[in-house]
């Protein structure tokens, strides 16, 4: 019996084989997004844990000097003490080919040393201590490793990508470190009996293991935001089987109803379908996962960019497949074949042996569920900003921007319900009074495309909103924040004083950029020394200023601080800001700083070096009235070499290419969701077809040409499509609010202001427009070439 | 002469033998026709080609005085609109209005919508108080009556019906057929009647069997 009922209902697949693709590809394509989502972060994830394992190993903490530069008699008087620590110097190397990080290391000592590829590369064990020592990179890092004068090269897979390890005395020669450590592993096993770390190296700040803040929690935000827009597309994705799988239930009401009449039970019915569900998930699942291996491969490089721009963290550009999220992949594909199933099979079970047949119960349903959606849809917005008004964080964050999405999707059919009525209503001629009615009708059929539709444009509105504000904002905080013409870097602070004694008479004046690590708030960040200067007060990016601001901060008696900072801390104007035991300032304002994730704080430069005198002094910023011609003179005069002075423009230019990289991927996954709800508009158009037929052929019998109804089927899909973009536009500027000043502020620690982009609104707009114009064009298509035999059909009773 | 069906034939494609085949027939404004005949006789494409629906293969339709055969899409349309009304066993009403917006629509597609006559054919029909519910509310009944009126609202030349009440019991299909001849009598236009029934084909004036594609 079991295979009698299959063959059954698998006849409707077969004689609508448009519908089964569309029910395998929608769930494919919701399937794709969510699995290259997943594998771009397992791949992120994976080079964060591979990188961490070698730059910080577990269960060791860190000495770190306020300087950025340790003594290597400080080293030395630890090991003498009895603490087991090991020496690191870090440094970028121009490698040849690229620029990598390289890594110098004590071999005896460093706790994750990593494996060669092939034991005989490696040699004699000794050859790693002995000159010219030996570089460990991963293959492709090893490969752009050029440079002549480099050691020997051992690949080491296990490396993770553009770090380059070595002996710390090779490091030290390579990047002419004079002996200085840039950190000290402090092992968390240690001796007992030792003296004080603060006795011995009262300068350093030390930062115990389990405090360590590493690459993935850096970067935790930005991929949280990713797995928010993978799990969206999953579900524009989901609505469009979800009005497949339902129209073919209620087209395939008088089959079940006739197998009903037969004898078959309601539960083998229900189970046959369930089959028939899960081997579609099967099969759209595993097509799913192919798609989102090729859609990850292609963005994969742009989202290595995006996280080096913004966290320095880097992300080999290649994909491997990862058991993980394939396995999730199909799972969801799974998942959500049943989720959007659960109706129909919930449906199948109740089944009564003389249900309504056709589309007069799915119109009565539709009718019935409208008041419904609209109590669901103002519960889960309410539930949503509720989120919010009682927990703190991301998790709350993205509860408050689901509710309020997936709200206003149910919202969306009775609004449009409503507008469609004032429309028919304003209608004086019958076809358009035909027209704005026939639209309300279609609804039930169309509304889960348009909630697609409504999610994708809301989405690309607000998200759209948020990058364009973020980058005017971006762009002026640029202005302010590198407000000199020239920013000098040098090798060593007596260069840099000779630098600043050539330039004092030529130039308008010369600033310092002199700054501290420090703990700040429990979080390590960095304290800037400033000199008072005008245009500090004419151009820094405050955000909030207490009176008198520079000239207490001038006079030492004040602190300002990052947002970052003020919201991660709680700290405000007004608290007190602990900056080195005994040493505390009032904060006295708060300012933007963008694209930097740690506390910072500024306060006078004479005050800074009063408390930590040894602060290096490698960088100016020049301000005059002929730049360029005082950066040639600069360079005659002391022959630097090119990257040593960098003008203003050139380094505005530069962050805004990495800010632009930064939202690349954005940019990307906007461009598909909108692209997967115009399949859903055409999917559902083209399901829709069946049961329009019998509803357009009167019309043409009473006189409206085949043509002139085409027009009219795209005039519909662009009216519904150009309503739904009106309902997108608040709906998408309430999702810019949130991003802005909830979720930004959650996951990178800055309120950015709100800007509108009427324009991008109109293109938009547009582009919806032409989707619905598109996706109806098929179907109109077919229906302007349909014979008139096919439509006389209809009245004949074939059909 | 309003209608004049002279020597038409049409073949299916993939048919081995036309579904009509020579058929003349002549109808004039008042005239009350009922064609009969079995199943798969041509009743229905007869009455779809006389009301331009569908092309034949040979000879001509000529409708109020116009060569069916010379007009196009759009022209075609526009006698639909213009001259014909019909009904059809389905009653194929339209989903999204509701009654009184059905029974005005082609009306006022022809730019003949007069509110008082569709009061009075309302009226006639029974269907005061049920002006604004949707087709799917009705009883099959009510839906033919929202059909034929949809049909005389528009004062036609011809009205074909094709089964008007092939989907109803006997006692409401005599019902309806009756209000349907009493207001074709009212307007003065044509009907062409297609029926199975003898006894429905008997309230016509005059009486046609087509048989394989042949008038008898």
């Amino acid at each position: 019996m079991t295979r009698a009922i299959l063959l059954a209902l698998l006849a409707h697949w077969r004689r609508h084989p448009g519908q089964a693709l569309t029910l395998v590809a929608g769930l494919a394509l919701a399937t794709a997004l969510w699995t290259a989502v997943q594998a771009i972060n397992a791949e992120a994830r994976a080079s964060y844990a591979e990188a961490n394992s070698l730059l910080q190993p577990a269960r060791a903490g860190t000495l770190t000097a306020p300087t950025g530069a340790i003594p290597p008699r400080t080293y030395a008087a630890l090991r003498r003490a009895g603490w087991q620590v090991s020496p690191v110097l870090e440094g970028r190397l121009d490698a040849g080919a690229a620029r990598v990080t390289l890594l110098g290391v004590d071999a005896l000592t460093y706790p994750a040393l990593p494996v060669p590829d092939d034991t005989a590369d490696a040699g004699n064990p000794a050859d790693v201590l002995l000159p010219p020592g030996r570089l460990f990179a991963d293959p492709d890092t090893a490969a752009a490793l050029t440079r002549a004068d480099l050691p020997p090269v051992v690949p080491a897979s296990d490396m993770p990508a553009g770090v380059v390890l070595t002996d710390i005395a090779v490091a030290d020669r390579l990047l002419e470190a004079g002996g200085r450590l840039s950190r000290i592993l402090v092992a968390t096993d240690q001796p007992a009996g030792r003296p004080l770390l603060s006795d011995i190296a009262p300068d350093l700040v030390y930062r115990p293991a389990e405090a360590q803040a590493g690459t993935e929690g850096l970067t935790r935000s930005f991929h949280l935001n990713l797995t928010a827009f993978g799990l969206l597309s999953f579900a524009v994705g989901l609505f469009i089987v979800h009005g497949t799988i339902g129209l073919a239930f209620e087209q395939r009401r008088a089959i079940l109803r006739t197998l009903r009449a037969l004898g078959v039970p309601a539960r083998g019915l229900a189970l046959a379908m369930f089959a028939e569900l899960l081997a579609a998930g099967l099969l759209a699942g595993l097509a799913g996962v192919g798609l989102g291996y090729v859609i990850a491969a292609a963005l994969l490089p742009g989202v290595a960019a995006t996280l080096g721009g913004l966290y320095g963290a880097d992300v080999a550009g290649s994909l491997a497949l990862r058991p993980g999220w394939i396995a999730a992949g199909l799972g969801m594909a799974l998942g959500g074949v049943v989720l959007a199933g659960a109706h129909v099979l919930w449906k199948a079970r109740d089944l009564p042996v003389l249900a309504l047949t056709g589309t007069e119960a799915w119109r009565l349903a539709g009718a019935r569920g409208l008041r419904l959606q609209l109590a669901a849809g103002v519960a889960l917005i309410l539930a949503g900003w509720l989120a919010v008004w009682l927990f703190d964080g991301l998790l709350a964050g993205f509860a408050c921007l689901g509710g309020l999405l997936l709200g206003s999707a149910l919202l969306l059919a009775p609004l449009l319900a409503g507008l469609l009525r004032i429309g028919a209503r304003l209608a004086r001629r019958p076809v358009a009074d035909w027209l704005w009615s026939d639209m309300r009708a279609q609804l039930p059929g169309l509304s889960l495309a348009l909630m697609a539709l409504l999610l994708a444009l809301a989405t690309n509105i607000g998200v759209g909103t948020m990058v364009s504000s973020f980058r005017l904002t971006f762009t002026d905080w640029l202005d302010r924040r590198l407000s000199a013409d020239l920013y000098i870097s040098t090798e060593d602070d007596s260069r840099t004083e000779a630098l600043r004694q050539w330039l004092i008479p030529r130039a308008e004046s010369v600033l310092p950029i002199r700054s501290a690590a420090l703990r700040l708030g429990d979080r390590p960040g960095r304290v800037y020394g400033v000199i008072d200067d005008p245009i500090y007060r004419a151009t820094w990016p405050m955000v909030r200023e207490t009176p008198g601001l520079w000239e207490r901060l001038s006079a030492g008696e004040g602190v300002i601080i990052n947002e970052q900072l003020h919201f991660g801390a709680g700290i405000a104007p007004g608290d007190d800001l602990q900056l080195l035991p005994g040493w505390t300032l009032p904060v006295v304002g708060i300012y933007a700083d963008y694209g930097n994730p740690d506390p910072q704080a500024i306060t006078s430069l004479d005050t800074l070096l009063a408390h930590v005198p040894d602060l290096p002094d490698r960088q100016l910023a020049v301000r005059s009235a002929d730049p360029p011609a005082l950066a040639a003179a600069l360079r005659d005069a002391f022959d630097l070499p090119a990257d040593a002075i960098m003008p203003q423009a050139q380094i505005k230019t530069l962050s805004l290419g990495i800010f632009d990289r930064t939202f690349l991927i954005t940019g990307a996954l906007n461009l598909l969701t909108l692209g997967v709800a115009g399949f859903a508009i055409l999917t559902s158009l083209l399901t829709l077809w069946t049961i329009r037929l019998p509803q357009l052929a009167p019309a043409w019998a009473m006189g409206i040409t085949r043509a002139r109804l085409a027009w009219l089927e795209i005039l519909r899909a662009v009216a519904l499509a150009a309503l739904t973009a009106l309902l997108a536009l608040p709906l998408g500027l309430l999702l810019a609010w949130t991003l802005l000043s909830v979720i930004n502020v959650e996951a990178f620690g800055w309120r950015l202001p709100m800007y509108l982009f009427p324009l991008d609104w109109m293109r938009l707009l547009a582009l919806a427009l032409v989707a619905a114009a598109l996706a109806a064009l098929i179907p109109a298509l077919r229906l302007r070439r349909l014979p008139p035999a096919d439509l006389v059909k209809v009245f004949a009773n074939v059909r | 002469m309003l209608l004049d069906i002279d020597d038409v034939t049409k073949t299916y494609p993939g048919a081995d033998r036309p579904v009509l085949n020579g058929v003349r027939l002549r109808l004039d404004q008042g005239d009350t026709l009922a064609l009969t005949g079995e199943s798969g006789s041509g009743k229905s494409t007869l009455l779809h080609l006389a009301g331009a629906l569908d092309r034949f293969d040979g000879g001509e339709i000529t409708l109020d005085g116009t060569a069916l055969s010379r007009l196009d899409d759009t022209g075609r349309a526009r006698l639909r609109r213009r001259t014909v009304a019909l009904v059809f066993q389905q009653f194929n009403l339209m989903p999204a209005l509701t009654v009184d917006q059905n029974l005005a629509f082609h009306a006022r597609l022809a730019g003949r919508a007069d509110p008082a006559w569709i009061d009075r054919i309302r009226t006639r029909l029974g269907l005061d108080g049920l002006g604004a519910r949707y087709p799917e509310a009705l009883s099959g009944g009510q839906q033919q009556r929202v059909a034929i009126g949809r049909a005389l609202a528009m004062r036609p030349r011809l009205l074909l019906a094709d089964e008007p009440t092939g989907n109803l019991d006997e006692d409401t299909g005599a019902e309806v057929l009756s209000l349907m001849l009493d207001l074709v009598a009212d307007t003065g236009a044509a009907l062409f009647l297609v029926t199975h029934s003898d006894a429905i084909a008997a309230r016509a004036a005059r009486r046609l069997h087509l048989h394989h594609g042949r008038l008898t």
